[in-house]
């Protein structure tokens, strides 16, 4: 152990004892501003290079994407609607916070060597691949509360009154008291589904709960039921 | 040279009726398009909102696939998911709260009735549609076995008195 660290030092050494000098050629001057400079020119290249990356011109530079998933989002209402407000992949698929923007870029990686090796390089591989891709995704939205589809569609917006009855219902019963996420039923909203054998929709209560009358009721009803419990305690 | 005559005013008479005939037949002939002409290109009329209130409607004759009375746009129904099962299938009726696809949704054409929708009645949208608040191109003259029975009943009646 002793030996490993004795050798690593004596590679490091020299670069350690040139940082830990004071500089003999440049100015104190030079090496802040210049190093500020530098810092600024790194730091834009490196934010417009992320941003290059995370454009739709970008995603459907591949073919696995443009040949299958952009084709099948040209037919929905994210990329053609009354309003002309487009989603591109990066909406929904890049979470749009710094931090978790470059956690899934890392993760993005991955996608590198699938590119390389030819995963999906064939219409008949992305379909083999299909289901495990879109699990994926609804586990990543499930995790974050579909944090990319609230980026736009923010609950506190959403006029009930606007909807039909049955989508308020809905909406009311599951999204509001925060008992399901968006995913949870809009699966599919951007792209063809895979095989959904055995795949329940969103608003299906657990198996135990299902036959009871209690499973239909919405927030109102349950907490009208607790207190109705709690008076006769 | 009499006879020429008769004849010229004759075959004369037989144009004109001809003519006159047949600009009528070509009046009532009629297309969908109305009276513009083939070489004119007319404007499409806007495409209707679908009905989306969840009403049911009533069925004209018993056979009659119910109407679908809410937006389908974007279910899918292909070889991998059925959007309309999500909600209509006999699973998912509790919750949903939604008419289940009758048994003949089951029955292969044998009538042998099997477990779970059968391929022959898989594609919904192929007897249920949607519905748009639209002038009917062609009026429809369908009346409904009721109205038939109670006006054969009525002339029935009048007569007997």
């Amino acid at each position: 152990m002793r030996r490993l660290v004795r050798k690593i030092w004596r590679w490091v050494e020299p670069f350690w004892l040139i940082l830990s000098r004071p500089s003999i050629h440049f100015s104190l001057g030079f090496l802040t501003i210049g190093g500020f400079v530098a810092g600024i020119l790194f730091w834009g290249a490196f934010n417009t290079a992320l941003e290059l990356t995370n454009t739709e011109k970008f995603c459907t530079g591949c073919h696995e994407m443009h040949a299958n998933v952009y084709q099948e989002l040209q037919r929905t209402i994210h990329f053609s609607n009354r309003s002309g407000v487009r989603a591109t992949c990066p909406d929904c698929h890049v979470p749009h916070n710094w931090t978790d923007k470059i956690a899934r870029k890392m993760q993005a990686s991955k996608e590198v060597w699938g590119k390389i090796f030819g995963t999906i390089s064939t219409r008949e591989k992305f379909l083999d691949h299909r289901l495990e891709l879109a699990k994926h995704e609804w586990a990543r939205l499930k995790a974050n509360d579909s944090l990319e589809c609230r980026n736009c569609h923010s609950t506190v917006a959403m006029d009930f009154t606007r909807q039909t009855q049955r989508a308020a219902d809905i909406h009311a019963r599951y999204l509001i008291p925060k008992e399901r996420t968006c995913i949870d039923c809009h699966k599919g909203i951007a792209h063809e589904l895979p095989d959904m054998t055995g795949i329940e929709p969103g608003w299906v209560a657990p198996p135990e709960v299902r036959d009871q009358r209690s499973s239909l009721d919405g927030a109102r009803d349950t907490l009208q039921r607790f207190l109705a419990d709690a008076a006769t305690r | 040279m009499r006879q020429h005559v008769k004849r010229f005013v004759v075959t004369v008479g037989i144009a004109a009726c001809c003519i006159t005939v047949s600009t009528a037949l070509a009046a009532e002939l009629m297309s969908l398009r109305g009276s513009v002409g083939i070489e004119e290109e007319i404007a499409a009329p806007p495409i209707a909102p679908d009905v989306n209130d969840d009403q049911r409607r009533m069925r004209n004759y018993p056979e009659q696939p119910p109407v679908i009375p809410h937006q389908i746009r974007d279910y899918q129904i292909t070889l991998n998911a059925n959007k309309c099962l999500s909600c209509h299938s006999r699973q998912f009726t509790a919750q949903s709260q939604a008419p289940m696809i009758s048994i003949t949704h089951f029955m292969d054409r044998e009538g042998q009735v099997l477990a779970s929708v059968t391929p022959r009645r898989y594609f919904c949208t192929q007897c249920h549609v949607t519905q748009a608040d639209i002038e009917p191109l062609i009026d429809n003259e369908f009346q409904d076995i009721d109205s038939l029975i109670g006006a054969e009943r009525g002339a029935a009646e009048e007569g007997a008195q």
